[in-house]
């Protein structure tokens, strides 16, 4: 399963990388759980999740994952300040209607955050915005008129929030198609992951 | 979903050793009913304790051979092939202490005196329980529950296991309860006892003496009981504004279908259900507070707990309400146990953990394969 879950979705590597053995993760708008049990069989976590769909909730439980069913804006206030190692949003942040909020609370609730989210920026993106479309791929899969995505960000933009949070940017995880990016992630990454702090 | 255990016959086990309450009071000796379902492992590591709550009993699932019709209050949920799967676990209910269904309490005989005990059976906590319903598990020589199971009063005795006994549960499932009642819960509560307090036929709990049974009072506090175990939409859907005899009489008869439903349920329950049980009942659930020594602080109350914990709520539980269950759940994180929680989206209120409903049962089902996995690693 672990191999299958990688290929699927190559930011948990990323993700995974970073979190040493046994930490302690908050995964917010975990899914099925998927990433929780990754982390739990490759790096023994303790770990639980938030998450609002019942159909996710049936199916973190099979997985053998803590799951609280609770909407992941509203019931992050539930969590105590600085009670997890890192708090995950993976390819969430773009859907949040709080966003800045919810990076406050992250950084409060964990001692890292870590957040992986569809580039805007992406070469393909800004072609299909240039030949007059809002872009449509293999990340930002909906029409304009059904997306949940309601907060669109570049790296840039992304780290100018960042700045703005006093926020520390930790580390950076650059890909698209699977492969690594190096240069001009802003233009050439399809998908970034970011490991990040409260600056104090 | 029709896969029944079949069969089944209650059984009684005597115990002998004196039972100090948590009041101080001692009961020398008892009795408590119950029955089993499937077959304890080698290992007698997959047995299950269920709960049951304010008016449940022993008889949990499956049926009796001299009735087909007395069906256990949830063999919905636990059956061969079920969520509580009889195929997996060995799967226990017992009538509690102070309960009326054969197990010793109020309208037992006290051998000391030859009539019942009526007004004298000690006030009975969540705590006097588990303390009787280990025994039980001795008795039966379980060691360690792989789950106790509850719904309502029954959730609160789930819990008070873990930390009663951290070392004999596994898991708890504590489904639609809550870490204390209101002030607004025990105020219902008190209206329930006032009404069977106050019943002429009550004689201060010693009504077996005087061939009589306090059904006014009973059957009050159970229509009471009712309106708040439903939601206000279920009601609204099931009986609206209809009326009997479809045109308003002007009279104080039974006019609305409501009024005819809540009467028929009083005297129903007020025929089967002794009184002092009833009051006994919802003082445990009233006294119910394991933060109470602990000037309320639930997060130091849970810190004895080592079971793992699925907490279930329903959207239209307004007795039990979901921010109840929250609060559970955020003294288990403190604690940093294993919990996950699920907030089922259900119309028929504080009864809904009664009730079928798909989300809820594979909840259930998903949450005891993963126990039954781990038993058989």
């Amino acid at each position: 399963m672990n191999s299958s879950i990688i290929e699927s979705r190559p930011d948990f590597a990323a993700i995974a990388a970073w979190i040493p053995q046994g930490s302690s993760v908050l995964d917010l708008g975990c899914g099925d759980g998927s990433l929780l049990r990754y982390l739990r069989e490759t790096r023994e976590v303790q770990g639980y999740g938030v998450e609002i769909s019942d159909a996710n909730i049936a199916a973190c439980i099979a997985n053998n994952v803590n799951v609280i069913q609770s909407d992941l804006e509203s019931g992050i206030a539930d969590f105590e300040n600085q009670s997890f190692d890192f708090v995950i949003l993976s390819q969430t942040l773009q859907a949040t209607r709080h966003t800045e909020a919810l990076m406050n609370e992250i950084v409060r609730v964990g001692r890292e955050g870590i957040v992986s989210f569809p580039n805007f920026g992406y070469w393909k993106n800004r072609l299909q915005v240039l030949l007059g479309n809002m872009p449509v791929s293999d990340e930002l899969p909906y029409q304009w008129y059904d997306t949940p995505n309601v907060h669109l960000c570049t790296l840039d933009d992304f780290e100018f929030l960042c700045a703005h949070l006093h926020i520390r940017v930790l580390g950076r995880h650059v890909m698209a198609g699977g492969r690594n990016v190096h240069a001009m992630p802003n233009l050439l990454g399809s998908t970034a992951v970011y490991r990040f702090r409260l600056d104090v | 979903m029709n896969a029944s255990v079949g069969i089944v016959s209650a059984q009684r086990a005597s115990f002998d050793t004196p039972l100090t309450f948590k009041s101080g009071a001692v009961l020398p000796r008892y009795e408590l009913m119950y029955e089993t379902y499937g077959t304890l492992n080698a290992a007698k590591s997959n047995a299950i304790l269920i709960c049951h709550a304010l008016s449940g009993h022993h008889h949990v699932a499956g049926f009796y051979a001299d009735n087909e019709k007395n069906i256990g209050w949830w063999d919905n949920m636990v059956g061969p092939g079920k969520p509580i799967d009889t195929d997996k676990f060995f799967v226990i209910g017992l009538n509690n202490l102070g309960g009326c269904h054969g197990s010793t309490g109020p309208s037992s005989i006290d051998p000391q005196t030859g009539k019942p005990y009526g007004a004298n059976f000690p006030v009975i906590t969540v705590d006097d329980w588990v303390e009787s319903q280990a025994r039980l598990a001795t008795h039966l020589g379980i060691t360690q529950f792989a789950a106790v199971i509850g719904g309502s009063l029954g959730g609160m005795q789930a819990m008070q296991w873990a930390l009663s006994y951290p070392e004999r549960v596994r898991h708890v499932l504590a489904i639609a309860s809550a870490p204390h009642l209101t002030a607004q819960n025990i105020a219902f509560n008190d209206v329930a006892r006032s009404a069977i307090l106050t019943d002429p036929d009550f004689h201060s709990g010693d009504f077996y003496q005087h061939g009589v049974v306090p059904t006014r009072g009973l059957r009050l506090a159970r229509m009471l009981g009712h309106i708040t175990y439903l939601s206000d939409d279920a009601m609204a859907d099931k009986f609206g504004r209809e009326l009997r005899s479809g045109k308003l009489n002007f009279n104080f008869d039974i006019e609305f279908q409501i009024e005819s439903y809540l009467r028929y349920q009083g005297d129903k329950f007020a025929a089967y259900f002794d009184a002092n049980t009833y009051l006994l009942m919802t003082k445990a659930l009233d006294y119910f507070d394991p933060a109470r020594e602990l000037d309320g602080d639930l997060n130091r109350a849970f810190s004895a707990a080592r079971a793992k914990f699925l907490v279930v709520s329903f959207t239209t539980d307004w007795r039990f309400s979901p921010g109840r269950s929250r609060e559970i759940v955020h003294a288990l994180l403190h604690n940093k146990l294993d919990v996950s929680y699920a907030e089922i989206s259900s119309q028929h209120g504080h009864d809904s953990f009664l009730m079928d409903d798909e989300q809820y049962f594979s909840v259930m089902r998903n949450y005891l394969d993963r126990v039954a996995q781990e038993g058989a690693a």
